[in-house]
């Protein structure tokens, strides 16, 4: 009888857990929710229905993280929560990879995202194939203030700008320099290159004399955009909307690849990531110079490498001999709202806030502000410091800003994967980026025809 | 069984055809509307063609041949082999600790573990960096080589799954009854010969079992390539295996009916590799 009444209770409770399991099933498929509400076109998109005061979701890497916990501090008032995802570095693609899966949900979306990278304009203002609307907002289509948007460097948004809309705010510029340890320059008896020529030969003389110190790494695909964007190589261009062009058997391709290949055999240029686990204790004090972007200052040498003040001078881009100074982009992160917020004023505000405030753009962040006013005075800070060596710095670096190779283009997907892919592990192996080079063109135009480009 | 015991067992599988309907049979029938049709419209086969003619198309169905191949093969021998010798072990308590320590990798699960071989195959911080430079391999990148991964993962794999087929075997053995193996050791046999003559024929269901269970997830790789492309920032390609590739077409090229395409590719041949060792392991049979 016992047995009888537990076997039937059991019956019970398993039929409490199905029905609660189907109750569940009932709510997933329930939740396709109409994104309606709001419908305000005024700003130059669809808004959603807005909500005074609603929470606002930030998504960022974990170098911007001091940009929320700044927020918070300055703006109390407004509940923000925050998310920390890769910022699609190395050109993964996980924001574009998220927001199309909400786009098929139809909601959960972010409000504001962080991306390291520059093209995702070219998806986000895109309508998704179920009619979504894109999911960045127009920014200066009556968003954000004219005023405010005129405060940002020179061009700076032009990678986030298509057809005239804005998109996207540019955290940081990531125009490349020259940087050397004056200190070990001036101990060797070496002059700072100004010219790729003279890069190669400070390699072999380093070699020879010095063995041990290096000139700079290549274990990082971002090293496409150093090497083969500052050297004016045709690798990556899209000369128009939906045209893909590359051409590393170019002159200036191939001279760079000899240059760096002999480099590489020579020691002078290692394979380690500048963001590996041992790269600061394997070559803290052992790196004479490097071709770089400005946010080095602050995520390389006073962040991993701990360089003290008063080491690091600052010169031109290299160029080729008898060439024009021409200046490779590397990054500069990109802050993007989402059309679909609920608190538009939150995000107006928070967009504001990171890019141009002081508190997070001159006191927390590693890279040279694309705000011109923000950047004036990260200027500064670095001078009070006296960090580089040399006071013409500042032009130096603002100089290159406006020098930038207009040749590299961007595209809907990033040129650091196939560099990863087909460069860094080929040279692992011990084979030399010049015999790479026909693998590593047919690797990106693959890639243009598979994102629906044509290759010309 | 009277009807009382029928009813309650239409409950006990209710929940579970319930959860089926809805996360296995439904998405599949989803998949196989959508490997046909785009942007709703009928298209025959033009999703399956587009498929086929991507240049990463073929390479992934390689690398996913291939370390099925190596898992498979290692599955079935290691496992096995290890269980006879688990179950041979006379003294209790080792055998009961060898059983456990088989087991105690598997309770990790699968992105965790990725993360955890992360550090021990990459030789700046791994614990036997000693070995990795000893075979040659001065870091990550060098490990992780396109031609190594069927075995890199096929190393992860073994080391998060045999455990729990390793305490499944060692179960099916006991089930062989006691007279047999009395009567083999008898007739002369050596734990060899009962082995190869007694015990692998009595296990063969539960083989076929594990190869079907295997080749399943095994044409599935998909957690170990992906996280080992966003460790090293794409050296391991993020379209290494076939449902990455799926992956990337739905959520990249926003083109979800290719990747359904893909997906019902990788159904079908999982299906028919699963018929062989469903049909050659007489699984469906009663004994």
């Amino acid at each position: 009888m016992s047995q009888h009444s537990s076997s039937r209770r059991r019956a019970a409770r398993f039929l409490t857990v199905a029905a609660a399991a189907a109750a569940g099933l009932l709510a997933l498929s329930s939740c396709s929710a109409d994104a309606s509400g709001g419908g305000d076109t005024s700003l130059g998109f669809t808004q959603a229905e807005q909500v005074a005061d609603s929470p606002i979701t930030v998504w960022v890497d974990a170098s911007r993280e001091p940009a929320v916990t700044a927020f918070q501090e300055a703006y109390p008032d407004i509940e923000i929560a925050f998310e920390t995802y890769d910022g699609s570095a190395g050109g993964s693609g996980s924001f574009q990879s998220k927001i199309a899966l909400m786009d098929q949900a139809g909601e959960g979306w972010p409000d504001v995202v962080f991306s390291t990278q520059q093209n995702d304009a070219i998806w986000a203002s895109k309508q998704t194939t179920s009619g979504e609307q894109g999911f960045a907002a127009p920014l200066n289509k009556g968003f954000l203030d004219e005023e405010f948007l005129d405060g940002f460097a020179e061009g700076s948004l032009d990678y986030t700008t298509i057809d005239g809309t804005v998109y996207g705010l540019r955290n940081d510029l990531a125009q490349t320099v020259f940087f050397s340890n004056q200190r070990l320059l001036d101990e060797f008896g070496y002059e700072a290159p100004t010219t790729w020529e003279e890069y190669a030969e400070l390699g072999d003389k380093l070699a020879a004399e010095h063995p041990g110190y290096i000139l700079g790494s290549l274990g990082d695909s971002f090293m496409t955009y150093v090497y083969y964007g500052g050297s004016e190589s045709p690798v990556f261009q899209s000369p128009e909307q939906g045209v893909f062009h590359s051409d590393t058997s170019d002159a200036n391709a191939e001279k760079i690849s000899k240059i760096l290949d002999g480099m590489l055999a020579n020691g002078t240029l290692v394979q380690d990531s500048f963001f590996s686990a041992d790269f600061a204790s394997k070559y803290a004090d052992k790196l004479v110079g490097v071709p770089g972007p400005v946010w080095y200052t602050g995520a390389i040498f006073q962040g991993g490498l701990a360089t003290p003040a008063g080491e690091i001078s600052v010169s031109a881009p290299l160029k080729w001999e008898g060439g024009d100074v021409a200046a490779g982009n590397v990054g500069g992160g990109v802050w993007y709202a989402s059309s679909h917020s609920k608190n538009l004023e939150a995000v107006e505000t928070f967009l504001e806030f990171v890019t141009s405030a002081e508190e997070f753009q001159v006191d927390a962040s590693s890279g040279y502000p694309a705000y011109t006013e923000a950047a004036e005075k990260w200027l500064d800070k670095q001078a009070e410091a006296s960090y580089f060596v040399n006071d013409d710095f500042k032009t130096v670096m603002s100089d290159a800003a406006g020098q930038v190779w207009s040749g590299w283009n961007v595209t809907s997907w990033s040129p650091e994967s196939a560099w990863a892919k087909i460069v860094i592990p080929g040279i692992a192996e011990g084979e030399t980026i010049e015999s790479l080079l026909p693998a590593w063109q047919e690797e990106l135009e693959n890639e243009a025809t598979v994102n629906g480009y044509s290759v010309e | 069984m009277n009807a009382g015991q029928l009813r309650y067992g239409y409950v006990f599988v209710s929940g579970y055809t319930l959860l089926l309907l809805a996360f296995g049979l439904l998405p599949t029938l989803y998949a196989l509307y959508l490997s046909f049709t785009r942007n709703g419209a009928f298209v025959g086969v033009d999703n399956f063609a587009r498929v086929f003619a991507d240049y990463r198309f073929l390479p992934a169905v390689l690398h996913v041949a291939l370390y099925v191949l190596f898992w498979l093969v290692s599955l079935i021998v290691f496992v096995v082999l290890l269980a006879v010798i688990v179950h041979g072990i006379r003294v209790r308590w080792l055998g009961n600790a060898a059983r456990f320590l088989f087991y105690v990798p598997g309770a990790i699960a699968g992105a965790s573990s990725v993360l955890l071989w992360l550090f021990v195959l990459d030789p700046s911080v791994s614990p036997v960096s000693g070995l990795l430079h000893a075979m040659g391999y001065e870091s990550l990148v060098n490990v992780v080589a396109v031609g190594n991964l069927p075995v890199v993962f096929t190393v992860i794999a073994f080391w998060a799954g045999a455990g729990s087929w390793i305490v499944i075997m060692y179960g099916a053995l006991n089930n062989i009854p006691v007279e047999v193996m009395e009567a083999a050791r008898i007739d002369g046999a050596g734990p060899v010969q009962t082995a190869w003559h007694i015990q692998l024929p009595m296990l063969k269901k539960w083989i076929s079992y594990m190869g079907v269970m295997s080749l399943a997830a095994g044409t599935q790789l998909f957690v170990e390539p992906k996280i080992l492309a966003q460790a090293t920032k794409n050296v391991v390609p993020e379209d290494y295996s076939l449902n990455q590739l799926a992956y990337l077409y739905a959520f990249r090229q926003n083109d979800f009916s290719g990747s359904a395409a893909i997906s019902v590719v990788l159904l079908v041949v999982a299906l028919g590799l699963s018929a062989i060792f469903i049909f050659r392991g007489k699984l469906f049979e009663r004994d």
